[in-house]
């Protein structure tokens, strides 16, 4: 079949049983634009390339799948760098095509030229520069296969727009055959023996989730692994929801912004078990005093992460939901008494009395929490109100999403929308502050044009609060540049879009405001006036 | 402590810049590398020298295994290894000097490979300690000009490092 190298590229999409592309379009993609139309692949039409590549985030988070999107050359592939990235850093699946100027002129400088593959040689896990039309439909079939196993992430395609005119033979191709490419995912059957004897010696013995337990798909054998041997739990932030907030063995997040019990129970270990965790500087701080106090087994897909920031005792590469099942399997069913009771008794919250005509957030998300279906999704962005989310998640079999190792502000709207579409029966809330909301604000657009009812919490304290805190507590109270007077009133702005808003500053009014946003059948915006001194902890 | 990491690559456009731009961005510090394909056309085979303890240099390793046109990569074990660097050398000569330059070409195993009225070009494929005797003999001749390939090396006995 002689087909344009476009018309390939979206057959290509089609065999990949893409639904839904987030892109905005330009000169040197159009050929491919045009294909797509004539298809029943779905094209949401994003405000900034970035939110193309946050959208497809989301989206993928919630199908496990690699999402797609698309740009054109130049400025539009520029645009998305900063979802690339973020998406990069967070190992999630993405297919990220671009147009590129015509080939013959590669080099030269024309209008909209610029080097994305370079550009991005640095948070990619691979990319291609076609330039033989006839190799498209075999370096799509690798792209998906490589972003979306091993440690997945995100794969770039640049196509220049003579390439894609181009008449070829399309066939897809059956299978893969990189022979450079082939991630190990059976653990060694030698180093899981010793983890259990490591258990069965252990007094006290700790789980340490992170992002890598979604991306294994291995929440599941998780949860078993944990009953059976009565193992408690930590998580990364990236592993909040990895195990039910419900679950008594589970301690809360760790880290820098964690809570006192999960990180006394990170100290006290003698056994400590990384799944898919990457030991980020802000979620484990001191990774050779860990080292020296406990045995270390490091559970990654990536060999490269075991012992790249933290001394190993048992290595484990490998597929966590091949591993964690094996482990389950061998395991006997006697679960072992639990260690960190004493510890959970420590630091009783504090509340803070409030000012008057503010919400407490905290309350507000408990609101949320309490009141939101159990399987509801929340996007937290970055700053302090991804804090407060990621401590007051509590949603049974919810899911937490979050920037977690690029902390890109700007991440939650676009992210919640892509989880929307991915999840329609869920609901989908995203909590941003005004600082992060307005590195996203023109998605409401988006959301309106095509009717995605997802939620969005705003927590207003005119500030850009974690800076602001940060200025406070360690430049002697300078607090310079994020004050962010000049803010639109929220309400109006939303209502300018046609969205439905409310705002919210008396704590009287929590529970009605947030029944509210969660009952509304379309898009829904809750500003929420907060204290400019309400603290992230 | 140097280590010497033989890397057989796709012979694909753009892949030594994802290596190189690994090594600068991870803060990888790379003595010498040196690049050619190999009988395979479609392969290349790079070798690189680097400077660093054992836990940096396996994170070399396992950084570099990640890139998807890395087939396959080895570790070359120090002392047991036939390594090769060559160096060509222009220096100054006249009619007075040139046959005590000879003599060091000579005694170096060293050849003359280009010579001019006021000049000679010497060529030797040495060891890299070899290299800079040869090259601090020359010095007082006034040296002009000096090109180094980087070092290629090779493990020694039976084991081979193919795809």
């Amino acid at each position: 079949m002689t087909i344009t190298a476009a018309q390939a590229m979206v057959n290509c999409l089609l065999e990949e049983s893409v639904q839904v592309v987030f892109g905005l379009p330009g000169a040197a993609i159009c050929p491919f634009y045009d294909a797509l139309s004539r298809t029943g692949i779905r094209h949401i039409l994003v405000r900034q390339e970035q939110n193309a590549a946050h959208a497809a985030s989301g989206y993928a988070r919630l199908t496990g799948r690699p999402a797609v999107c698309v740009a054109t050359s130049g400025p539009g592939a520029l645009n998305l760098i900063t979802g690339i990235a973020t998406a990069y850093m967070d190992s999630i699946p993405l297919v990220v095509i671009t147009g590129q100027v015509e080939s013959g002129l590669l080099g030269r400088d024309v209008f909209q030229e610029a080097d994305i593959t370079g550009s991005c040689e640095p948070f990619v896990k691979h990319s291609y520069l076609v330039k033989n039309a006839g190799e498209l439909p075999r370096i799509f079939k690798e792209a998906f296969h490589i972003a979306g196993t091993g440690r997945q992430g995100p794969v770039l395609i640049d196509v220049p727009v003579d390439v894609q005119r181009t008449k070829i033979e399309f066939a897809y191709p059956e299978k893969v055959d990189i022979r450079s490419y082939r991630p190990s995912l059976q653990g060694h059957p030698g180093q899981i023996k010793r983890v259990l004897t490591a258990l069965k010696n252990a007094q006290r013995p700790l789980i340490c989730a992170g992002g890598g337990v979604f991306s294994a798909g291995a929440q599941e054998e998780l949860r078993q692994l944990c009953r059976r041997a009565g193992l408690p739990v930590v998580t990364t932030l990236m592993g909040i929801s990895a195990v039910s907030p419900m679950e008594p063995l589970n301690l809360g997040m760790i880290g820098m912004h964690g809570s006192p019990v999960a990180n006394r129970a990170m100290n006290e270990a003698d056994l400590l078990i990384l799944i898919g965790a990457r030991v980020g500087d802000r979620a484990i701080m001191s990774p050779m005093g860990l080292a020296r106090n406990a045995t270390i087994v490091h559970m990654d897909v990536d060999p490269a992460e075991i012992g790249k920031n933290m001394e190993t005792h048992i290595p484990l590469v490998g597929d966590a939901r091949l591993i964690l099942s094996q482990l389950v399997e061998k395991l006997p069913d006697k679960p072992a008494p639990d260690w960190t009771a004493g510890l959970r008794q420590l630091h009783p919250h504090k509340p803070r009395t409030g000012e008057p005509d503010t919400v407490s957030p905290r309350e507000v998300l408990n609101e949320l929490c309490a009141q939101a279906e159990p399987d509801a999704v929340l996007v937290a962005d970055v700053g302090q109100n991804q804090i407060w989310s990621a401590r007051s998640f509590r949603l049974e079999r919810g899911r937490f999403l979050t920037s977690g190792g690029m902390g890109t502000m700007g991440y939650a709207v676009p992210a919640a929308y892509g989880a929307k579409l991915a999840a329609p029966e869920r609901q989908v809330i995203a909590v941003c502050g005004d600082g992060s909301f307005q590195m996203q604000m023109m998605e409401l657009a988006t959301i309106m044009a095509n009717g995605i009812p997802v939620k969005i919490i705003v927590m207003n304290n005119m500030r850009l609060g974690m800076v602001r805190e940060l200025q406070a507590n360690h430049y002697a109270g300078n607090e310079t540049a994020v004050s962010l007077e000049g803010n639109p009133d929220f309400v109006r702005l939303g209502e300018a879009y046609g969205i439905r808003c409310r705002r919210l500053s008396e704590g009287g009014e929590i529970a009605a405001a947030v029944r509210a946003l969660l009952e509304s059948p379309e898009p829904f915006l809750l500003e929420c006036t907060v204290s400019a001194a309400e603290p992230t902890l | 402590m140097k280590h010497t990491i033989s890397i057989l690559v796709e012979n694909h456009p753009g892949v030594l810049s994802r290596i190189s731009g690994l090594f600068s961005r991870r803060g990888f510090n790379i003595d010498s590398l040196a690049v050619g394909v190999t009988d395979d056309p479609a392969v290349s085979r790079i070798t690189i020298l680097v400077e660093g303890n054992d836990a940096t240099v396996e994170q070399v390793e396992k950084q570099l295994n990640k890139l998807i046109d890395v087939i396959r990569l080895r570790r070359l074990p120090a002392g047991s290894t036939t390594s090769r660097e060559l160096m060509l050398i222009k220096v100054e000569c006249t009619a007075r000097t040139r046959s005590d330059i000879v003599d060091i070409v000579r005694v170096m195993d060293a050849k003359v490979c280009d010579i001019s009225k006021s000049t000679m070009t010497i060529e030797i494929s040495d060891v890299t300690e070899r290299l800079l005797i040869l090259q601090e003999l020359l010095e007082p001749y006034h040296i002009l000009e000096v090109v180094r390939t980087g070092t290629i090396a090779l493990e020694k006995g039976g084991g081979a490092l193919t795809v």
